[in-house]
């Protein structure tokens, strides 16, 4: 029997949203990594609030990256050891549209989940309130972005025993304009200046990737699962 | 005309072209960086605001573009062996990795001994330097995820895919000078007009582009004979190869 494409994918999104709830700490581990990234710095370098304030963009956003690298690892691994990945590949449904669920799912429990506790972060690292705003629609492009990056990554080294460091060589420099704009966006947004320039130039790298991304994970997914 | 195709690209065939062009690419790599570097480093004037400092242009400009060049390179040979399955692709892509990463750190080395001098550092955080560093972290990627397989078909072809993706970073490098405010100077020759330097100057340069991509053919010849062999080594004319 098969199903229609739309409810293929709705299937696919609920299964991988119940698996992340049933296991809560494998949600929640991501995101106090991210809190104790972001305490670290201030420990290490300087709790006066106007350096704070200073670092405060590029601790937050190279928290959020490594964070959501963390996460990655996990995005077609234990799918691909107990073999539903390769059902899935065979279901006859698209394969691209599936790994869309998929990383839509894992995009709304690592990245969504940390621009919800980002503001937290932000009081701590003393960024003001009203660049909450900029600093949060920001996150939510950049770590999205990062999702899909790292879903080709992911497909990349699926079947390889040690692919978590080779998955963060891979992924990093893909992302190192993702914290240039976002770090950009965010600063602009603290020191009160117009940030649109750098979240046009994220949303542009939104949607490149959310486009083409699909494909290539596809396209590694296939080639390390044949 | 596919089968001609297909023909040219099987493993015996490469390797013999590839044996029989390299003195070729290295003679004439050697003249043109001969002459080059003699003209630019001997008869060029210096220049009326960097001195004789802007000598490193000879190295640095060459180096930058073949990074490129072998990045844009390894791109399209590992589409062309995705595409129609062609394998000779991939011992291409695989031989022009390590090239090109050497030639992204000569531009980078010789881009910082450059800017101590007239930037007064070594190192800033521009787009054209953060990207030229990039450009180095994605022929790692590629060139480790390459090896991190057992099956070399598979890491093959996930090095190829990689190296497709990473190709964004190619335009972006290229025109960061154009984009950003940058520190890096904008560009000299390779602009539509008149480029912005006297003959004197501009000939012993592209005389070093020439010689720089033809050093790059020579090596990419041997190190293709390698990986040819090394790819092939079961088959009976390797065996006959090596024998003779």
């Amino acid at each position: 029997m098969t199903v229609g494409l739309w409810r293929a994918f709705c299937l696919v999104l609920h299964r991988e949203l119940l698996l992340s709830f049933r296991r809560p700490d494998q949600l929640l581990q991501p995101l106090v990594f991210f809190l104790i990234v972001t305490t670290l710095f201030p420990l290490g370098l300087s709790v006066q609030l106007s350096l704070l304030r200073e670092m405060a963009p590029g601790v937050l956003w190279v928290a959020a990256l490594l964070s959501s690298l963390l996460s990655l690892d996990s995005l077609f691994k234990s799918d691909a050891d107990d073999g539903t990945l390769e059902q899935l590949a065979l279901s006859g449904q698209g394969l691209t549209l599936l790994i869309v669920a998929k990383t839509l799912a894992h995009w709304l429990m690592s990245g969504a989940a940390l621009v919800l506790i980002s503001p937290i972060v932000g009081t701590a690292l003393a960024i003001p309130v009203n660049a909450f705003g900029i600093m949060m629609v920001s996150l939510t492009l950049g770590t999205l972005t990062l999702s899909w990056l790292g879903a080709i990554g992911a497909g990349l080294t699926v079947g390889l025993k040690r692919g978590n460091v080779l998955l963060s060589l891979i992924v990093l420099p893909l992302a190192m304009p993702l914290l240039i704009f976002g770090a950009g966006a965010t600063d602009r947004a603290i020191s009160g200046t117009s940030a649109e320039g750098a979240l046009y130039l994220l949303a542009a790298l939104c949607v490149l990737t959310c486009t083409l991304a699909p494909f290539a994970a596809t396209a590694a997914l296939r080639i390390t699962l044949e | 005309m596919w089968t001609w195709f297909y023909r040219l690209a099987s493993p015996p065939f490469v390797y013999r072209v590839a044996a029989a062009s390299t003195p070729w690419f290295s003679v004439c790599a050697a003249l043109a960086i001969g002459y080059g570097l003699t003209a630019g480093l001997v008869f060029a004037p210096p220049d009326y605001q960097q001195g004789d400092a802007f000598r490193i242009i000879y190295v640095h400009a060459p180096a930058a573009w073949l990074s490129l060049f072998s990045y844009t390179t390894m791109a399209v040979a590992g589409a062309i062996a995705l595409i129609w399955r062609i394998k000779v692709g991939h011992a291409v892509a695989a031989a022009t990795a390590p090239i090109g990463a050497s030639f992204t750190l000569l531009a980078l080395v010789t881009g910082s001994l450059w800017g101590r001098p007239m930037w007064g550092t070594y190192w800033a955080w521009d787009p054209r330097l953060t990207s030229e560093l990039i450009l180095l972290f994605l022929y790692v990627g590629v060139i480790s995820l390459r090896q991190a397989f057992e099956d070399p078909g598979r890491g093959d072809r996930a090095a190829a895919l990689l190296s497709i993706v990473g190709v964004v970073n190619v335009p972006i490098i290229h025109y960061s000078v154009l984009w950003w405010n940058s520190l890096h100077q904008g560009a000299t020759v390779a602009k539509l007009g008149r480029p912005s330097m006297p003959g004197s100057m501009l000939w012993p340069l592209l005389s070093m582009l020439l010689g720089f991509m033809l050093f790059y053919g020579a090596v990419l010849c041997i190190r293709l004979r390698g990986e040819v062999l090394n790819r092939e080594r079961q088959s009976t004319w390797v065996r006959e190869a090596v024998k003779t």
